[in-house]
């Protein structure tokens, strides 16, 4: 816990719609460590993008408003910062790649110029300066030919070319915090496999923290050290990977990882999470996985539960789930 | 069968630099013959009343020669005279001055004033889009020319308070399309990924924003010329405009139309120069809209 550089504490964010007050995300917490990369999982809506624009402070108000809770980066309170001082901090020691690199560059400006832009805002780089890191930045992340593509524009690249690029530009100022909110979903598998890679080399080189966003776990599983799994807003499940993913204790995480296709073993059917995510506008007062629960109990309607340590030895391994073991980890 | 195994060398010719989206533009631009035609006639009605001043042959506007007269077009006088024995030629090139700088100025100042103000509201939303758009629909609900001719009424009547008073009525129409263009423009992630890498909100606007506009804001601009230059003839001709002995298009027939019945060709010459830029701007504007956007042509 020591070596934390970011810690998120029961951070809170909601949404004012017409339909109600939506608590994207309602209490979440956990630390990313220098040189290690947490996973973030969940399906669609569970809160895990809206957490780490909040990291960044990115939400739009209204109608989006950061409720509670704390961040603390490298010593400092993120919550409390002013907006000039979070400004000096996007970008140049926490960046954000994102999942579409097609329309995450500006389609009317070089490519040169927006790398050069980050520059240019954090260390009032000359042109010719920024320039010069521009294609050593480039050529590090595996544009061949980079002095020649630095004048070109987004539309001239591929879309793994394209997030190269964006990862350039989000490691340009060599940040201390890297979140990678599903930077390969829109990618196909042999570019996924490749940009992945070129996330964890930047990291070992730059020895930075990674979040890495994603619904893939086959992701994860590949290069999280943790993994955090998040439903309705809130983190039902984490742990070291190897041992979160070896022994599930909550039963959406279970869901998840009987829903991925396998090599090896048996060809069997899949088995899906029956249902849907829930309205977060009206959660009551149990557990928000329970309509599409399988081990159900009385106390699951009642009460929600809270993320409690389910592996005493470790230390390590925390789930919010009423179930006891024994039966949870039967696949 | 032998079949040549080595490749073929293929060496792609590279561009130099990156093809933008404007160079794509300027190419579609280049394939309407109707713009080009009236790019090339603006390019020499304003070269000739830039340098009208300059130009061998062309007398000064305002000498009279009263002994002269109002005389037909002849080899010496192409356009003929006024009733003060005035070239007409020299009055038509320099009254273009006047009518194409109003015209220039006034887009000028509706550019600058209308896609500020309309970006700023569009980016901000919310509160400010409302207050600062509500004001637009106040001043655009006033009649503009009993505006304009106001100004003019209670300050000064020169050349610069004609450039204000037009400029400021024509930012209203900008400043709402440049504020629907951003609206949508902003949803879009490269500015959330400029947000991300710590820039501000003028940043953002002016540096991202905007340039992904510009495509509507020239066309409107370009169409913003024409529109001015009409308003400043139509001021002209009340008496409200340039004040004589300057002349613009619109002063010279208006002094014409008074004469109409017996010297024909001084309402004729300035009618048909204000007449040819007019279209010509009105066709440039139109194939600007086409180059610029691709998507509308076909429907």
């Amino acid at each position: 816990m020591s070596d934390a550089i970011l810690q998120v504490r029961d951070l809170r964010t909601e949404f004012r719609t017409e339909g109600g007050v939506v608590r994207a995300v309602d209490g979440v917490s956990f630390d990313v460590e220098r040189g290690q990369t947490l996973g973030i999982v969940g399906e669609s809506g569970s809160g895990k993008s809206v957490t780490n624009l909040s990291i960044l402070r990115l939400i739009a108000d209204p109608p989006g408003r950061i409720t509670g809770g704390a961040i603390r980066f490298a010593g400092q309170d993120l919550l409390s910062l002013p907006e000039a001082g979070m400004r000096r901090i996007r970008g140049k020691r926490i960046s954000m790649i994102f999942q579409d690199p097609m329309t995450s560059l500006n389609p009317y400006l070089r490519v040169g110029t927006q790398l050069g832009e980050v520059l240019e805002l954090h260390e009032h780089s000359t042109r010719a300066e920024a320039r010069r890191r521009s294609i050593e930045m480039l050529e590090r992340v595996g544009i061949p030919d980079a002095p020649g593509r630095i004048d070109r524009y987004p539309h001239e690249f591929s879309g793994g070319m394209r997030q190269r690029v964006m990862i350039a530009m989000a490691l340009l100022c060599k940040p201390e915090v890297l979140i990678a909110d599903e930077p390969t979903t829109a990618l196909d598998v042999t570019i996924q496999a490749q940009i992945l890679e070129l996330i964890r080399e930047m990291r070992d080189d730059l020895g930075m923290a990674v979040i890495l966003i994603t619904h893939d776990l086959g992701v994860v599983a590949g290069m999280a050290d943790d993994v955090a799994v998040m439903y309705a807003g809130r983190v039902v499940e984490a742990g070291r990977t190897v041992e979160l993913f070896g022994n599930p204790r909550h039963p959406y995480t279970l869901g998840l990882l009987r829903s991925i296709p396998r090599l090896e073993g048996e060809v069997g059917r899949l088995v899906p999470i029956p249902g849907r995510p829930p309205d977060l506008t009206r959660l009551g007062a149990g557990c928000p996985f329970v309509p599409r629960c399988e081990f159900v109990m009385a106390q699951c309607r009642a009460d929600r539960p809270q993320l409690r340590l389910v592996d005493e030895v470790a230390g390590e391994h925390s789930a919010a789930c009423w179930y006891e073991p024994a039966a949870a980890t039967a696949p | 069968m032998a079949v040549a195994l080595h490749e073929p060398p293929v060496e792609l010719p590279e561009p130099e630099a990156g093809t933008s989206l404007w160079r794509d533009a300027w190419r579609r631009l280049l394939k309407n013959r109707m713009a080009v035609a009236s790019g090339i006639v603006l390019l020499l009605v304003g070269l000739l009343t830039l340098l009208a001043p300059v130009l061998p042959g062309v007398s000064a506007p305002n000498t009279q020669d009263l002994a002269l007269g109002a005389q037909g077009p002849s080899l010496h006088h192409w356009f003929g005279t006024d009733i003060l024995g005035r070239d007409l030629f020299a009055r038509v090139l320099h009254g273009g001055r006047v009518s194409i700088l109003v015209g220039l100025v006034a887009t000028l100042v509706s550019f600058l004033v209308g896609v500020s103000y309309g970006a700023t509201a569009g980016y901000f939303g919310g509160r400010v889009d409302n207050t600062m758009m509500r004001f637009v629909d106040v001043l655009y609900s006033l009649p503009y020319m009993f505006l304009v001719i106001l100004l003019m009424v209670y300050f000064s009547k020169s050349l610069w308070m004609l450039f204000a008073a037009l400029g400021l009525v024509q930012w209203l129409t900008m400043a709402r399309i440049v504020r629907g263009q951003v609206l949508s423009l902003k949803q879009q992630e490269f500015v959330e990924a400029a947000r991300s890498i710590g820039a501000g909100s003028g940043h953002i606007i002016f540096r991202h924003l905007v340039p992904n506009a510009l495509g509507p804001i020239i066309v409107y601009a370009t169409l913003t010329v024409p529109a001015v230059m009409l308003q400043e003839a139509f001021l002209s001709f009340l008496g409200l405009g340039v004040q004589p002995p300057q002349a613009s298009w619109g002063t010279l027939v208006n002094e014409g139309a008074t004469t109409m019945a017996f010297f024909p060709w001084l309402v004729f010459f300035p009618g048909v120069a204000l007449a040819l830029t007019l279209f010509c701007l009105n066709f440039l504007g139109d194939g600007l809209r086409d180059a610029l956007d691709p998507h509308l042509r076909h429907e």
